[in-house]
């Protein structure tokens, strides 16, 4: 702003025209405070005032007996079970994102839109709606039940279902970035290197692979967010039973129910630390991606 | 965009792929979707409207709908000075401030639905003085609102801030030279820049505050006819075996979450606004 005003006062040929903008100045230094400060309670009353709830209501309990109530067998397995959905879903976000990513952007068939449209979808509905859909199509009385049990499958109220859950929630992370990156960069690159002569297979894993690079581990990063911290589509379908599909936010669910603070503190406590390293993570992978968005922000 | 000429005739691999991605994301998404729409209507419309109508029902999606407009409207404006101030004043840790903005993308709703609740819960300090003043925010539609606007923080605030950041200075600087205060440089200078995405970012976080569920079970109390909203109400009925009210809730909740999905993708196409969730 000031910087603006200085060149400006320099370079205008109408020095009537000038003046003018410096008179309402003093105003517009109090309406910028104004401002600052509006945003700053917004900011610090929403976001900064429960996190440090968190760690001061943690302290009252105490951090020995919150830590050891996430030592339990039961938190331990709750725990464990919530990373090894981590795995799965980061395993499999990574070949859907991208080869999802290639067919709607690169691809073009009818209901190329409605396909992309289908992967953004799980962040437009809530993720109880989705363990219904799951409850209705494999659950008790479901359409696909009959076939389950003849098979011997077992998949509402065990670990299938939370996979399922949890594959649904995190469907549109990678997809998402990738398909962004995709698009930015063009066909050019890729159409030199089949000009060149390089094979499909080579094109992807030396021209398009590399370019994805970044875009595919934010997602993965965002996937991994999502998947640590997803609770109404893992709680519908998964039932929460202690040690068999309970993950770590059911745990803490079920522990505030039980009036069991120190587990239900210590697990968000946990479940807090390991999403601000997430988010530290995110920042760091951000700032890289910056002047490669940036520099092509105006095509 | 050019489009690869193998694009063209596609050959059986590539015909496999998309198949592969196309069934994948149909036995995901849509069929658990509409095998919700088809089990509320299985009984005829009379029976679906009577579930949605019941009075519970009812009181439940009216409150998630009131507090989810009021929470987009909220974030409009305040996710636009957040952008703004995050990228216009030179305010000390600036790059902290902008990292903070999408903790809530990353901390699970839950945790912060246990956050909020232990910050304005009635054993707290800040509990305390709003119930001295009158005022309940836990166990209360207040509660609900602040929740919903912690989960929905970052939509409106990442939309705005790139757009903020890339209007040309020699703009405003126009503006300035020929005499328009500050206020009206910001109506016809940045406004329409930001304005689509604004709109979008705050359709995203409606969207978002009508299926909340995980911060909402916490901070709400969930008293029907009171702080009972519809995702909660689902889950109830579905933990009760009440799987055809659920599906009926549920598809009403589905035909605003489309119709909402579907103007927010319009506008970032249609506009150059970005989504924020990335």
């Amino acid at each position: 702003m000031q910087r603006a005003e200085v060149e400006l006062l320099r370079m205008t040929p109408v020095p009537a025209a000038a003046v003018l903008p410096s008179v309402s100045k003093r105003r517009t230094v109090a309406g910028q405070l104004t401002l600052a400060a509006i945003v700053l309670v917004y900011l610090g009353v929403i976001l900064l005032a429960p996190i440090v709830a968190l760690v001061v209501e943690t302290a009252e309990v105490g951090f020995g007996p919150a830590l050891e109530a996430v030592m339990t067998p039961d938190a331990l397995s709750a725990l464990t079970r919530s990373m090894l959905l981590v795995v799965i879903a980061l395993a499999v976000n990574t070949v859907v994102g991208t080869l999802g990513a290639v067919v709607i952007v690169r691809h073009r068939f009818p209901g190329r839109r409605l396909l992309s449209a289908l992967f953004d979808l799980p962040l437009a509905v809530s993720p109880v709606m989705i363990g219904l859909g799951f409850l209705l199509l494999v659950g008790r009385d479901g359409v696909f039940e009959p076939a389950l049990v003849t098979l011997g499958l077992k998949v509402v109220f065990s670990f299938p279902g939370l996979v399922i859950g949890t594959l649904f929630v995190t469907l549109p992370y990678t997809v998402r970035e990738i398909a962004y990156v995709l698009e930015e960069i063009g066909t050019s690159e890729e159409e030199a290197a089949v000009t060149l002569g390089a094979s499909p297979f080579q094109t992807f894993f030396r021209v398009t692979l590399p370019n994805i690079r970044l875009a595919l581990g934010y997602g993965l990063l965002m996937t991994a967010a999502r998947t640590l911290g997803e609770f109404g589509a893992v709680l519908v379908l998964g039932g929460s039973i202690s040690g068999q599909t309970q993950t770590a936010t059911t745990f803490i669910h079920d522990a505030i129910e039980e009036r069991h603070l120190a587990g239900a503190y210590g697990m968000a406590m946990v479940l807090a630390v390991v999403s601000v390293a997430l988010l530290l993570v995110l920042e760091f992978a951000k700032s890289r991606r910056q002047p490669a968005t940036a520099g092509k922000a105006g095509t | 965009m050019s489009t690869p000429s193998h694009a063209l005739h596609p050959s059986a691999g590539e015909r496999a792929l998309r198949l592969g991605v196309a069934f994948y994301a149909i036995a995901l998404v849509a069929i658990p979707l509409v095998v919700i729409v088809h089990v509320a209507f299985a009984d005829g419309f009379d029976a679906f409207w009577q579930h949605v109508s019941a009075p519970v029902a009812k009181a439940a999606l009216w409150l998630t709908l009131w507090t989810a407009v009021l929470v987009g409207v909220l974030n409009v404006f305040l996710g636009t000075a957040t952008a703004w101030v995050l990228v216009r004043y030179p305010l000390p840790g600036r790059a902290l401030l902008s990292a903070l903005i999408d903790l809530p993308l990353a901390v699970p709703t839950l945790v912060a639905g246990v956050m909020l609740a232990i910050l304005y819960g009635p054993s707290s300090v800040a509990g305390q003085r709003f119930e001295a003043l009158g005022f309940e925010v836990i166990f209360a539609p207040p509660g609900i609102v602040i929740a919903l606007l912690f989960v929905t923080l970052p939509f409106v605030v990442r939309a705005v801030e790139p757009l903020l950041a890339e209007i040309d200075p020699a703009e405003e600087e126009a503006a300035l030279v020929l005499g328009a205060g500050p206020w009206r440089t910001f109506r016809t200078v940045f406004l329409p820049a930001i304005m689509p995405a604004a709109i979008s970012g705050g359709i995203r976080s409606l969207g978002r505050a009508l299926g909340e569920f995980g911060s909402i079970v916490v901070v709400a109390g969930n008293i029907p006819f009171e702080t009972l909203t519809a995702p909660v109400f689902l889950f109830g009925e579905i933990e009760s075996g009440a799987p055809k009210t659920a599906a009926a809730v549920s598809t009403v909740l589905l035909v605003f979450a489309l119709s909402l999905h579907g103007v927010a993708r319009y506008l970032e196409e249609h506009t150059g606004a970005r989504d924020a969730a990335r």
